[in-house]
């Protein structure tokens, strides 16, 4: 009980420093930590695979991603304008308005039974392997395509037109 | 892996609830208040995990494996995303010099 509610303190903790550090390199070592805690999380559901999973591809490729196009910008000093503080005291009020609508009906639900695994293979890499290849075989093959599409626009987003530059 | 499964039976499903629109908020929050394209992506980020963490926790709530297969579908759309993103961003710093969202109030539909 103590180590989830620790766990869940801290990346409360660090998701709000990642919105509010000046320096974006300072922002995005703060959501690995972020990411880092999310994966304590899925551990303590035990759910094995997508621990493994966040580890690798999250924290690995996209948090690397971000911070090399970062630092290949040279964009690492806070030349950032702040917004004014009206905007930031309306977004604020935004943001707490969806948090406290979401409080408010939690609170109104009974309490709610205790999350317990009643299967131990559940998050299992041979369990869900079967689930993705038996139902759900379509939407993995069209994600397949999704993620070519995506590396081809990447690249071609990215790479200078010649015909522009010359 | 015993005491692991004693810490879980003790945490009822409304804390994970809570955990999880606590951080979705901070996302808008982070969205709405940065002007940095790329602090605008981590937010964006940031409010996919919390819905990741949130259909883990009603997966293994309800026993039903298909909530992590969801998040494993939701892992590859947000690596497909943050290549999409992070070019048209390189794209917009090579032409105005700048990473500011406010420089781009001059698109027009």
């Amino acid at each position: 009980m103590n180590t989830f509610y620790f766990i869940a303190f801290l990346s409360v903790f660090f998701s709000i420093l990642v919105i509010s550090a000046k320096n974006p390199v300072h922002s995005i070592l703060y959501l690995i930590l972020t990411f880092f805690t999310f994966t304590i999380h899925y551990i303590l559901l035990n759910a094995q695979f997508l621990a493994i999973v966040n580890f690798i591809v999250y924290m690995g490729a996209i948090l690397v991603l971000f911070l090399y196009t970062l630092m290949l910008m040279n964009l690492n000093k806070d030349s950032e304008q702040p917004k004014s503080s009206l905007i930031k005291i309306a977004a604020v009020i935004g943001g707490g308005c969806f948090l406290i609508t979401i409080v408010a009906a939690v609170k109104a639900l009974a309490p709610s039974d205790a999350v317990i695994l009643k299967d131990t293979n559940l998050g299992l890499v041979k369990n869900l392997g079967k689930t993705l290849f038996n139902e759900y075989l379509l939407p993995f093959e069209v994600s397949s395509v999704l993620l070519l599409s995506a590396m081809v626009g990447a690249v071609l987003l990215a790479t200078k037109d010649p015909k522009a530059t010359a | 892996m015993e005491h692991l499964m004693s810490t879980i039976h003790t945490v009822p499903l409304n804390a994970y609830i809570l955990l999880s629109s606590v951080i979705f908020s901070i996302g808008v929050i982070g969205v709405l208040v940065r002007r940095n394209a790329i602090v605008i992506f981590m937010s964006v980020e940031l409010m996919l995990n919390a819905v990741n963490l949130l259909l883990t926790a009603f997966s293994v709530y309800l026993g039903d494996a298909s909530g992590q297969v969801f998040v494993f579908f939701i892992m590859a759309l947000a690596a497909a995303e943050v290549a999409i993103g992070l070019a048209i961003i390189v794209m917009i710093y090579r032409n105005t010099n700048s990473i500011d969202i406010n420089v781009l109030n001059r698109l027009k539909w």
